[in-house]
């Protein structure tokens, strides 16, 4: 049943967000007859409407199709549609890593994008064959010529054979398949007598079946009633179900070398379920797992505190559901005095972060007050110990540190000409590195070492605001580097905040620490009592606000009606009392902090 | 029966407010349930307000009543054979105490002030004039149909007529400064006899200054400057021996309206007309009544079956403590918490924060010999902020 490798062919789409990848797989699958017209709804491939609204893709998803060449053979295509953004850049490695070949779709309207680069560069590393398709030809303000001429001059490939198609309206579609069967490799190995070996390209959670487990097979089959092990951790399952999606979920026998498809096998725990992991035979298990295997390791951390802490509970099993699909998220419970109980919770990404908290607010119905978003940070002690450092709150004395690493990254900025020295001044402000200015067709190339914990302050709105929308970004960590970093501490009346505590590097500490006494100068409302709001180094003071007390706060009548109004407010200070947290001698207002910590990206 | 002291009630004595909701003009500033109407019907008015009192009488037999207040709205405006009906109403309901209270507001334009005479008749025996200011640019911004000529003069007429003279100035407002002030109310001082009351101008929403403070037609004093206005008054009625006894309110000794000592101590009232709130024991147990707002479902309530109210709402142990404590803590001879305790039915332990309490007393905002708590002035000053800080 399985096809002779010569007739498969497994290919990625690579595109920026909005350029067209998934309008143009939705093409490919109805022109091969996958869907009937009536089945298709638009963007069949981002099946969660989260992935659809923000037109990215969380898991990665494979299509079967059938395609008829003009060589009159039946060739077998496996569709794979990757995760489209770094903080999945694992990944999407390792979707790539199941394909021989990629198409690299580019909006003939908008050219190339950084995140495009950042993917092909990745199908480069997998040795992709690649053909440039130009997308949006329909459009009036398509001009092919200048995507060609950008593929060439900022990717550095030959475009002079790019297909030209409109995912839309279906121009160049017969050409682009016959591309993909002349152009692009049949899997390059393959031995069905071997040893059973594939590749775990992703996972999720199916209420019904349990995980499922998008596989690429190597060598050998996957077989129903199978036992199988997954080598990263010794787990053995027994296969209880081998197919494929065409999209529609179709059962099959089995799966042979070069084929992808999906395997269930009464998982209940993704965490089982690595990304990158080889599958093998449990009775005759392959001698060599796949290279490229990696545990996922969140890199921004923030917390989430319910807005009404009634919600504890529910955010709780919100939390574990997400969690039931997604591996990379991690969290744990913690207690803030200020905000009350919540969860600390580590993330790919800034992007993954979003989507977690958008989902737990959408999808769950939950109100939340994030933190700042915090990076990890590698404290080198005095006795020699290397602690990882998740929370500012949990920083060590500092007489005990002898120096502090914090993550960088190398980050690729395409921006139009004429807000290059807005960039540039914004790379230099977040203490950035230049390494790279290039420029192609009207756009630099900026690519620039910054601190990870510069970026996930606030980092892409300003560039987005500064670029007037123009400028896009990419980034790829770039290992750990030693920094003159301190714990800036906020007070109120002598006693620490912890939800604001945070991390900053010395020469911007006094900038930090004085915006957010500012700021909570003005949140906080006056009381009966002095307050006192503090930023602190260790045990200096770098910045300090007074909330002076208030001297008059009397009705000035207060007759028969006035009494049950007036009681009625008094009530209602009585129950917000509930939600202030005590400094000193003061009640301050939980939404205080949190004003205090959404306004913190303005 | 023997009386009791005028300014503290023993059970069972009570005081009636009735309710007038009419006004000639609407101040901008008002956020009482005043509306302006044409044709007003005295006859069904002076009716209602006569069955209303005569449901109560029956509903509370066991009662005493110790003084009468018209409020509003304008209720100078009634005619005095209504204001003569209430007050015969109240005394056939139930016996009355022989030095009865019995106050009406009144505006000292030139048309009622021809009318308190003949409120005298009907039974008024203390009035309170709605002076408000006592120059003409802050009389016209607040809307006031008067000018201070007649202020002037409805007070020196008012006090020939009745031995009782209140009247009500608002201070603290915009571009007033404190000079200026000092000067009217030196003024207000020669002209009053026993009581006045002294509001600082508040801007309620759902009013006219809302609107146009928000829009910065005008800029009301700040915080800070209100508290320098208040000690400032203070100072010069202390001087002048009219001394405050409540937040806003000023009286020579014995002066003070038993009216409203009525609210601030605890004691039962029952309020009829529009709008009109009550408080009262009952078969032992407290209730607070709430009289329907619109003038014609009141109305048309009362008519059809004697009372205009809405199902009175039981007040809890804890709930009559607390608005003992935010009234009582109002006076400036402050609140007896054993009384306050016995009365309310929990105990002062239980209710403050005895260790909030010791702040309090010692940042100077409160005086507690363990039997009375008072504030003092600055205590009183942040009286709003004081009371959710000390309750527990």
């Amino acid at each position: 049943m399985t096809k002779p490798l010569s007739q498969i062919r497994n290919f990625a789409i690579i595109a920026h967000i909005d350029h067209g990848k998934s309008t143009l797989a939705d093409r490919l699958i109805q022109t091969c007859g996958g869907l009937e017209e009536r089945e298709m709804q638009q963007q069949v491939l981002d099946s969660m409407e989260i992935e659809r609204e923000r037109g990215i893709t969380i898991k990665a998803q494979t299509v079967r199709l059938a395609y008829t060449a003009k060589d009159g053979v039946e060739y077998q295509f496996n569709l794979m549609d990757t995760p489209g953004h770094v903080d999945f850049s694992y990944e999407v490695s390792r979707s790539l890593a199941s394909c021989e070949g990629s198409l690299l779709v580019v909006d003939a309207t908008q050219g190339v994008e950084a995140q495009t680069l950042a993917n092909v560069y990745q199908a480069l590393d997998n040795n992709h064959e690649i053909i440039p398709v130009i997308n949006k030809i329909d459009l009036p303000a398509a001009d092919v010529d200048n995507a060609k001429q950008q593929i060439e001059d900022v990717i550095g490939l030959d475009a002079s054979e790019a297909v030209s198609v409109s995912g839309k309206t279906g121009i160049g579609i017969p050409g682009l398949l016959e591309a993909i069967v002349k152009r692009l490799p049949p899997p390059h190995e393959g031995d069905a007598n071997k040893p059973t070996k594939a590749l775990l390209v992703d996972s999720w959670y199916d209420t019904y079946l349990g995980v499922v487990v998008l596989v690429r097979v190597i060598d050998g089959y996957l077989k129903k009633g199978q036992k199988i092990k997954f080598m990263s951790n010794g787990r053995t399952r027994e296969i209880d179900r081998v197919g494929m999606f065409t999209p529609k979920h179709v059962l099959l026998d089995e799966l042979g070398p070069g084929e992808m498809g999906f395997i269930t096998a009464a998982i209940k725990d993704i965490s089982e379920t690595n990304v990158g992991d080889t599958i093998t035979d449990d009775k005759k298990p392959c001698d060599k797992a796949l290279p490229g295997f990696k545990p996922s390791v969140p890199m921004v951390f923030c917390s989430f505190y319910p807005a009404d802490a009634g919600d504890f509970e529910k955010l709780k099993t919100s939390l574990g559901k997400l969690r039931l699909n997604d591996a990379s998220l991690h969290y744990e419970m913690e207690t803030s005095q200020a905000l009350g109980l919540g969860f600390r919770c580590g993330f790919l990404g800034l992007l993954h972060m979003e989507i977690i908290q958008e989902r737990l607010e959408r999808e769950f119905d939950l109100d939340l007050i994030p933190t700042a978003p915090s990076v990890v940070y590698k404290i080198n002690m005095t006795n020699g110990d290397q602690i990882e450092l998740y929370n500012p709150v949990d920083m060590p004395d500092v007489v005990k540190i002898d120096n502090i690493e914090e993550p960088w990254i190398k980050a690729t900025i395409l921006v139009p000409d004429e807000y290059l020295g807005g960039l540039l001044q914004l790379c230099q402000d977040r203490r950035g590195v230049q390494i790279d200015l290039t420029y192609a067709g009207g756009r630099a190339m900026l690519v620039y070492r910054l601190p990870l914990n510069e970026v996930v302050f606030d980092f892409y709105d300003r560039l987005k605001s500064i670029s007037k929308g123009y400028a896009s970004f990419d980034y790829e960590l770039d290992g750990y580097g030693e920094n003159d970093l301190v714990k800036l501490e906020i007070r109120v009346n002598d006693e620490p905040v912890d939800a604001l505590a945070m991390i900053v590097h010395r020469a911007s500490a006094e900038y930090r620490g004085r915006a957010m006494c500012e700021r909570l100068k003005e949140l906080i409302p006056r009381q009966m009592f002095k307050i006192a709001i503090q930023a602190a180094i260790g045990g200096k003071v770098i910045a300090r606000e007074n909330v002076s007390a208030l001297r008059k706060d009397v009705t000035a009548k207060c007759y028969g009606g006035d009494i049950t109004r007036k009681k009625k407010l008094l009530e209602k200070q009585k129950k917000g009392k509930a939600k202030m947290r005590q400094y000193g001698n003061v009640e301050i207002p939980q939404s205080a902090f949190i004003a205090a910590l959404k306004m913190g990206d303005e | 029966m023997s009386d009791a002291p005028d300014l503290e009630f023993l059970p069972g004595e009570m005081g009636v407010y009735f309710h007038w909701p009419f006004c000639a003009s609407k101040c901008p500033y008002c956020d009482f349930n005043a509306h302006v109407a044409d044709n007003v019907s005295h006859e069904r008015w002076r009716a209602a307000y006569q069955r209303a009192v005569s449901h109560y009488a029956e509903m509370l037999p066991d009662k005493r009543v110790v003084s009468i207040f018209f409020g509003g709205g304008t209720p100078s405006l009634m005619e005095p054979e209504s204001v003569a009906a209430a007050i015969d109403a109240v005394r056939a309901g139930w016996p009355c105490s022989n030095t009865l209270e019995v106050t009406l507001e009144a505006n000292p334009t030139s048309v009622e002030a021809a009318k308190l005479a003949a409120f005298r008749e009907a039974g008024v025996n203390r009035v309170s004039l709605g002076v408000q200011a006592l120059n003409d640019a802050d009389l016209s911004f607040l809307g006031r149909a008067h000018d201070a000529a007649q202020a002037v003069h409805a007070i020196k007429i008012s006090q020939e007529i009745f031995e009782r003279v209140s009247f009500d100035l608002i201070y603290a407002r915009p571009s007033q400064t404190l000079e200026g002030w000092r000067d009217e109310l030196c003024r207000a001082l020669d002209l009053a006899r026993g009581h006045m009351s002294l509001y600082q101008l508040t801007i309620e929403r759902s009013t006219p200054f809302y609107l146009r403070s928000k829009r910065g037609e005008f800029v009301m004093p700040g915080e800070a400057m209100g508290a320098d206005f208040y000690h400032l008054t203070q100072d010069v009625t202390e001087e002048a021996g009219m001394p405050a006894y409540e937040v806003s309110n000023h009286a020579v000794a014995g002066q003070e309206c038993r009216h409203n000592m009525i609210y601030w101590t605890g004691a039962d009232y029952i309020g009829i007309g529009p709008g009109a709130h009550g408080r009262f024991m009952r078969d032992g147990a407290v209730y607070a009544s709430r009289d329907h707002h619109a003038p014609e479902v009141w109305l048309s309530r009362v008519e059809a079956d004697g009372s205009g109210a809405h199902p009175f709402e039981a007040v809890d142990a804890a709930g009559r403590f607390e608005a003992g404590l935010m009234t009582g803590l109002r006076l400036c001879g402050g609140v007896d918490v054993e009384a306050l305790s016995k009365t309310s039915g929990k105990s002062f332990n239980d209710m403050v924060d005895l260790k909030k309490l010791d702040v309090a007393v010692r940042e100077g905002w409160a005086v507690f010999d363990g039997v009375r708590l008072r504030l003092t002035r600055e205590g009183i000053l942040r009286l709003n902020a004081l009371l959710p800080y000390l309750l527990v």
